[in-house]
């Protein structure tokens, strides 16, 4: 990795960050459980790191670490976007 | 080849945006279920895009895991309770980390088994930080979820030289990882590393309270956000710093709305419980103002049926007693007389932010009908009747005037200010805090003792009677 690549990443970092916080503010408390679950399924977006380590070409330690990894991230996307769907569900108007 | 890597690299673009764009149709119940989706479409094209990666070209252990993963997820969110949201999400916070902290490792490996590989002190020193971010995310909300589960203790749990061992484990862990990055093909180093951070993640959840989980679980929120964040600096991936970010990002402020709602700096949380909860041991008798005036369900049933505005106020008793349907059919029975009905939710209530809310919208209560503190704590003076239903610390009044009450200076919901306050209780324990609470004694507070699902459910039956 450059020193470049490193300040740009740290800039996109910065600037979502400030992205995240205009967007998060307007989310209102009635809907806060369903943010921390749907934003929780988001961060499991490490599943990317992780197919690039179980997919590898050769096989060693870092394949069956990936896969685990995997297995973690799965659960946390599938189980946090369900489950966030599920809330979601909830919230109706009735008349 | 390149045009593949052109078409992964929009695809995470793409992704992205669909990330942010689901999150802001959070912004309204209307669309939030819109903005769940878009959110699962970017993470299932991200998906998509890395299985084309030049990379990713053996896919039995991939499967595997996808297969696994998708199962145990799917028996979760299917099976949880509404009631146990908190768990289910440390729980996911949790996977989410461990996920981080093994990619890193993964790649620690990768550099081992490669020594082609060249290796910068950045590349280190973003393996080490993720191990960290991702080890304490990963332990402190299993324990985060242990406690809401009820397999560990609850309670503010302190021992000596708490802080100086925490403050000692960090610095360890600095000064391996400087040792790391001029030695960077060095294993015990992340071993060691990975062990240390581990049990931080346990050391500091661990002493946290019951009613401080609140917190703790916005904080973990944010900190498996920065942990993805961080495996995207180590893998110089721009999708997962913007997705962490959003989701770091979204956990701070959680966190600071919980602290506000409790008057209390993140720092006074983090290090243990209310001043005073580990010397009150239980709530005095002595300092009681008085006695109080209990009801019976009958006679409640009759101030009820003259009212013509009510505030619901819902704690953590209603989640444990899973009172939120009987709730529902006590609003239906006074609307159709005709009667105002409310619910007045405050910031803290429960175990996480916004656990009242999903509660009542599972028993089908009208969103709209829930107001945050700041909405509605002037319209106590003009309100009929108060029912607070498993609540305590956050309608004491102390917290407005008496300056010794470790919760002074906390927000509270003005409830004494309406003409009458029922407080359903199953017995005279104190809150959280571990102080009285002097609303018991005020003389338009009526003590409606029991079970909150029975205590309501009753109440429903002799309204009807009426």
């Amino acid at each position: 990795m450059e020193h470049s690549s490193l300040f740009m990443m740290i800039y996109v970092f910065v600037l979502a960050i400030f992205v995240g916080f205009e967007l998060i503010t307007k989310v209102p408390p009635t809907l806060h459980t369903p943010l921390m679950s749907g934003s929780n399924a988001i961060s499991g977006i490490t599943i990317v790191g992780a197919l690039l380590s179980a997919g590898m070409e050769e096989f060693h330690i870092s394949t069956i670490l990936g896969m685990i990894a995997i297995i973690f991230a799965t659960i946390n996307v599938v189980g946090g976007f369900l489950v966030t769907d599920r809330m979601l569900k909830m919230f109706k108007k009735r008349k | 080849m390149e045009i593949i890597n052109n078409i992964i690299l929009v695809s995470y673009l793409v992704s992205s945006v669909l990330f942010i764009l689901g999150i802001k149709n959070l912004s309204s119940p209307k669309t939030a279920r819109k903005g769940n989706f878009y959110a699962s479409l970017g993470m299932l094209l991200a998906i998509v895009a890395t299985l084309f990666d030049q990379n990713v070209l053996t896919f039995e252990w991939i499967i595997i895991g996808l297969i696994v993963g998708s199962a145990i997820g799917t028996i979760l969110a299917l099976k949880v309770e509404m009631t146990g949201m908190p768990q289910m999400v440390g729980l996911l916070n949790g996977f989410g980390g461990g996920a981080s902290t093994l990619v890193a490792i993964a790649e620690f490996y990768k550099i081992l088994y490669n020594p082609n590989i060249p290796v910068t002190s950045m590349d280190a020193g973003t393996i080490i930080l993720s191990i960290l971010i991702g080890g304490v995310t990963f332990t402190g909300s299993l324990i985060a979820f242990g406690k809401l589960q009820g397999l560990v203790s609850g309670k503010v749990i302190k021992y000596p030289g708490q802080h100086p061992l925490n403050a000692l484990l960090l610095i360890s862990v600095i000064v391996l990882g400087v040792l790391f990055v001029f030695d960077p093909h060095n294993t015990s180093y992340i071993l060691i590393v990975t062990a240390i951070s581990l049990i931080i993640g346990v050391l500091i959840v661990l002493p946290i309270g019951g009613a401080d989980m609140p917190v703790a679980i916005s904080l973990l929120n944010s900190y498996s956000g920065l942990a993805a964040a961080s495996t995207g600096f180590v893998l110089s991936n721009n999708e997962l710093i913007i997705a962490g970010a959003l989701v770091g990002a979204s956990g701070i402020i959680l966190t600071n709305i919980m602290c506000k709602g409790m008057n209390r700096s993140l720092m006074n949380v983090v290090l243990g419980g209310w001043e005073s909860a580990g010397t009150v041991t239980t709530a005095s008798t002595t300092s009681q103002k008085g006695s109080v005036k209990s009801i019976d369900s009958e006679e409640l049933a009759v101030i009820f049926d003259n009212a013509s505005s009510v505030i619901v106020v819902p704690g953590y008793g209603m989640a444990v007693a899973q009172a939120q349907h009987a709730i529902r059919d006590l609003t239906n029975i006074l609307e159709k007389k005709g009667i105002n009905v409310r619910f007045a939710i405050h910031p803290v209530a429960g175990r996480m932010p916004g656990h009242m809310n999903i509660l009542l919208a599972e028993a089908n209560i009208d969103y709209e009908k829930l107001y945050s503190l700041e909405d509605i704590n002037d319209d106590f003076p003009n309100t009929d009747v108060v029912l607070i239903v498993g609540a305590n610390d956050v309608v004491n009044p102390a917290a407005r005037h008496d300056q010794s009450s470790p919760i002074y200076g906390m927000p509270i919901l003005n409830v004494d200010y309406a003409k009458t306050v029922i407080i359903n209780k199953r017995s005279m324990n104190a809150g959280y805090a571990g102080i009285d609470n002097e609303l018991f004694f005020y003389p338009n507070a009526l003590m409606y003792f029991g079970d909150a699902k029975d205590a309501v459910s009753k109440l429903v039956t002799e309204i009807k009677q009426l």
